[in-house]
């Protein structure tokens, strides 16, 4: 390259002028294409027909379930004669259950909002990024950490003597501190695929654990005054 | 010779009349199959190959299709249920009456519409607890994940404004239950209760209210935030797309593959 006299670096796109190009690649911009190597299948018919397949199954599913069960239908609406209890949709039960121990503003507001904002910024926190156990690195101060919290947030529920949600709050807690004590060359499988939760694992499954126990306690078991009934004391 | 069926939709794939609409002709070839999907306004949202892994049953469940499934089965059966319905009070509730006794498979219909909606509310959660487990909302998917909880919201207000339309005890009182929640939201609770409902109560302006958004406003939202969520799944770049993998499950994922590569 030592007679490189003959053209000039510079930008220039007059063919005429200046015949002769020069293509600078630097090391970031490399014109080498990242090839797939994993198998790949046509959508249409490979996905298109499956997915068919599965709503087709579906629609006979809730055709058979729409035939059998009717909808609920009671009678006039009349604001004069509140039914006990009275209950909103199935999926707020949960909501409604909170209402039962902590003021609207905190259950109906608070809670619900900090709820769609946390699920909002989940992928943004680099949440699980890498999926590593929650005990296996750092485990002293991450057990001290879980400590403090675990008892703060149970006693304040025994505070405000939400049993419902302390319950489900101890026994993920407990299986927590199962976590803690197993690692990835425990003997039990279980115990291998417990040390291998990331955090966000466990705050997702405590949410719903939650979730799941609010509503069905919300469904099932509140009569009268929103006072505990078993489900079959109608 | 006699043609088989599958001749006979080729021939009519290869009429004119066929291809002036579906712009695509007949063949089954890889190319022919890319363009069914990438020609047509609805399917181009799709990419036109997948992966062989996203597949399985185990890899989504087929949730979100489910939830799609239902969200059809819905549109199909609350057009006609809004022909035989009345947004008025207390013509709401006798509409609901006569397709419960007269209207003929009303019944059938109601009942589907309702059903389908409750499994289309629980559809969408497990859709979202399955898509969180398998950490599909990692980089470059994090909007695809916004918009779905976007959607989640959408299916909730969609099932929460269908609840009052029967116009009996259950929806009334239901209904007065979730709106006083609005009313605890510091300094402007009252004035979102009022404009929720059209007064101060559950009335005949709320009914109406709730009418518009279940009919109109939120299902064109649903329909909207749909088209995005599946043309992300394009654009960024599919289901196990290499990027959004975590290290670990690349790491497996590379091994796994391996074997397979070399048997070809």
């Amino acid at each position: 390259m030592a007679d490189s006299k003959d053209f000039i670096a510079g930008v220039d796109s007059n063919a005429k002028k200046s015949p002769r190009r020069i293509v600078f690649i630097t090391r970031r911009t490399s014109a080498q294409v990242k090839a797939e190597t994993e198998d790949q299948v046509q959508t249409f018919p490979e996905v298109l027909f499956r997915a068919a397949v599965a709503i087709m199954s579906l629609a006979v599913v809730l055709v058979w379930i729409a035939l059998v069960f009717n909808a609920p239908l009671e009678g006039l609406a009349d604001p004069s004669h509140t039914p006990n209890p009275a209950k909103a949709p199935w999926y707020f039960l949960g909501l409604q259950e909170m209402l039962h121990y902590f003021p609207p503003v905190v259950a109906g507001v608070l809670v619900p909002g900090l709820v769609v904002m946390a699920l909002i910024v989940i992928p943004y926190f680099k949440v699980n990024i890498e999926a590593g156990g929650l005990f296996l690195k750092d485990r002293q101060r991450r057990l001290q950490i879980f400590y403090v919290v675990a008892s703060a947030l149970s006693l304040f529920l025994l505070l405000f003597k939400v049993y419902a949600a302390l319950v489900p709050t101890l026994i993920m807690a407990g299986v927590m501190l199962v976590a803690a004590q197993s690692s990835p060359q425990s003997p039990s499988a279980f115990r291998r695929y417990l040390a291998g939760r990331p955090l966000s694992y466990w705050v997702m499954t405590w949410f719903l654990f939650e979730l799941v126990v609010l509503t069905a306690i919300g469904t099932f078991f509140r009569g009268p005054g929103w006072e505990f009934v078993w489900p079959w004391q109608g | 010779m006699a043609k088989t069926i599958d001749q006979y939709f080729d021939n009519l794939r290869g009429t004119r009349v066929w291809r002036s609409i579906f712009r695509s002709g007949t063949g089954s070839s890889t190319l022919k199959r890319a363009l069914a999907i990438q020609q047509n306004v609805f399917l181009h949202l799709f990419s036109t190959k997948v992966r062989t892994r996203m597949l399985s049953f185990s890899a989504t469940w087929y949730l979100g299709t489910l939830t799609l499934g239902t969200f059809l089965i819905l549109v199909a059966t609350g057009i006609p249920l809004m022909f035989y319905y009345h947004p008025s009070a207390p013509q709401a509730y006798a509409d609901t009456k006569d397709l419960q006794f007269v209207v003929s498979s009303g019944l059938f219909l109601r009942n589907l519409h309702r059903w389908s909606a409750h499994a289309m509310v629980f559809l969408v959660f497990a859709h979202m607890f399955k898509v969180f487990y398998r950490g599909a909302y990692r980089a470059p998917r994090e909007f695809n994940w916004v918009i779905g909880v976007v959607l989640l919201l959408v299916t909730l207000l969609l099932s929460y404004t269908g609840y009052l339309l029967p116009w009996d005890q259950l929806a009334y009182w239901a209904i007065t239950v979730g709106s006083n929640i609005a009313s605890a939201v510091p300094v402007i609770g009252e004035k979102i209760h009022f404009l929720l409902l059209g007064g101060n109560a559950v009335n005949a302006n709320a009914l109406l209210r709730f009418y518009v958004l279940h009919c109109m406003i939120l299902p064109l939202a649903a329909m909207f935030f749909v088209a995005i969520h599946f043309w992300r799944i394009r654009k960024d770049g599919g289901l196990y797309s290499h990027g959004s993998e975590p290290a670990t499950v690349r790491a497996s994922a590379e091994t796994a593959a391996a074997p397979a590569k070399e048997g070809q």
